[in-house]
């Protein structure tokens, strides 16, 4: 479904990504982990067309999206569905108008079936009765569900969440992973996250990769990452301050 | 031994002038970014969907609401020229003139110029800080990725709408100048009415404001074109946006008189 292969990409003489390779199967929930600050939203961006990599390409269904145009691209991209880090919620909209954003635009359903959809998604993320609501006025979590409802009202093949849990507390982080399950159950789409919530992670992924200055060093099922005895993968997994991993600056 | 030197060893005049080619160089690459930017805005005009909600709300944004500020702004300017105009004019015994003097100024200059430093200050950089927020809180990739152009949705609404606007604001302003000089030069002053208006009907011609209306016209690009580029390209954070908000209401307002020197220079 989506592959990467040799993906480099520096920012002026900073290099970021240095030679990423990694696969993503159809219909599974990969989960990228890795520090703060490592590179995985910028592995993200690459994925969706956002960023163009220095060398290095990226294959959706075996077509290099790297060199696309921007319509060729948006053909590719109408697949998707994409949950930003901070919602990316359109703050002049209501929470209903966001939902029902990419079906008025992307889609063009007819209003009526856009409603039904519209009300079945955020009663879904747990929001019914709340599209009157503007971004402002929710709280964090709330707009984390609101960003997760408009990305997978278009039904999309492949979603990309950007650390969709970070800053919400336990148990609204748990909230969040179960109804991504509970989505990915239903609507089997391709699911690619970036996270570094550990261990509740092991519960929604079905492949785990690590990503470690720049690369990929190691990928697998939870419970094969959890048993890894690579230096790296377990100072992470357990949190601890001394190891192979460099000390936070 | 190398026969390279490194770049700290290197003297000090080849170091001046490598900074200084790099300095061209961003100073190309910027310039040729933002003329890309107007022609892609351009491209997106012309390419079907046209987005009238879209458009009717940013006429609402930069027009609508810029009215009481170019209303109170004409009637000052008016009122404060007919003032200068007749003081002078009257030491030349030629106050009969303060009518055409007055419209001619502001038909031709200051009502183009003037309007659009102001709507500069109020809507152009509310668009930038708009722009801008919606860049660094990646409103604008969620556009992207939803495979709908930011270009559709923010750029090209924004510099219809100024195309659409200017020429109306300026003749609002000038219309409400040349009231507001009334004002003073007729009410305050004791000039005759037939004279303010009557001289001013023989002086000035469609000519003038046609060149107005040009005037506005071309500011109207020049501040939503530089507002909406310097939002989309602004820096991170709120200082960012802050850097790209002020740079906006700068370089318009130079681009503004800079093109207003050449439009004088070119149009009758």
């Amino acid at each position: 479904m989506i592959a990467v292969e040799g993906l480099y990409r520096s920012f002026g003489a900073q290099p970021v990504l240095r030679g990423i390779d990694l696969t993503v199967a159809a219909g599974e929930i990969m989960v990228v982990i890795g520090r703060s600050g490592g590179g995985k939203s910028v592995l993200l961006k690459h994925l969706v067309g956002l960023l163009r990599p220095d060398t290095g390409r990226v294959l959706v269904d075996g077509q290099d999206i790297t060199h696309l145009g921007n319509r060729d691209l948006d053909r590719v991209r109408a697949r998707y569905g994409v949950v930003f880090q901070g919602g990316a919620l359109f703050d002049s909209m209501s929470v209903y108008d966001n939902v029902a954003f990419p079906l008025r635009e992307k889609v063009k359903v007819p209003a009526a079936e856009a409603r039904r959809r519209v009300e079945e998604k955020l009663a879904q993320v747990g929001l019914a009765g709340m599209g009157h609501k503007n971004p402002a006025e929710i709280s964090g979590g709330m707009r984390k569900r609101v960003a997760i409802a408009r990305a997978l009202v278009t039904e999309p093949q492949v979603v990309f969440f950007d650390e969709p849990t970070t800053g919400l507390d336990p148990i609204l982080v748990n909230t969040i992973h179960h109804l991504i399950r509970e989505l990915h159950a239903k609507f089997r789409f391709t699911a690619v996250m970036v996270s570094h919530e550990l261990p509740e992670i092991f519960e929604i992924a079905d492949r785990v990769a690590m990503l470690h200055e720049g690369r990929i060093v190691e990928t697998g099922a939870p419970a094969a990452i959890q048993a890894s005895t690579n230096p790296v993968v377990r100072q992470f997994i357990r949190g601890d301050v001394e190891g192979a991993l460099p000390a936070p600056q | 031994m190398s026969g390279q030197a490194a770049p700290g060893r290197q003297p000090l005049v080849v170091r001046g002038f490598g900074s200084l080619g790099e300095l061209v160089l961003d100073g190309l690459a910027a310039l040729g970014r933002f003329g890309g930017f107007f022609i892609l805005a351009v491209r997106f005009l012309f390419t079907p969907p046209v987005k009238l909600g879209r458009l009717s709300e940013r006429i609402h944004f930069i027009g609508y609401k810029s009215l009481t500020i170019v209303i109170l702004t004409g009637a000052f300017t008016g009122m404060v020229l007919a003032l200068q105009l007749f003081l002078t004019l009257t030491r030349f015994g030629s106050e009969a003139f303060v009518g055409p003097a007055l419209a001619l100024a502001l038909i031709r200059e200051l009502g183009p110029v003037l309007c659009a430093l102001i709507v500069t200050g109020r809507a152009g950089s509310a668009l930038t800080a708009e722009i801008g927020i919606m860049r660094i809180s990646e409103q604008i990739d969620a556009l992207t990725v939803m495979a709908l152009s930011p270009y559709r949705y923010l750029v090209v609404p924004s510099i219809v709408a100024g195309v659409l606007t200017f020429p109306l604001m300026v003749s609002l302003f000038d219309v409400v100048g040349i009231y507001g000089g009334y004002l003073v030069a007729v009410k305050l002053l004791g000039m005759s009415a037939g004279t303010y208006f009557g001289e001013m009907q023989t002086f000035v011609d469609w000519s003038d404001i046609a060149t107005g209306l040009w005037k506005a016209f071309s500011f109207g690009i020049i501040v939503t074109w530089v507002c909406t580029y310097k939002g989309f390209y602004c820096g991170h954070g709120a200082e960012g946006v802050a850097r790209a908000t002020t740079q906006a209401v700068v370089l318009s307002s130079i681009l503004i008189l800079m093109w207003d020197y050449f439009l004088g220079t070119v149009l009758p």
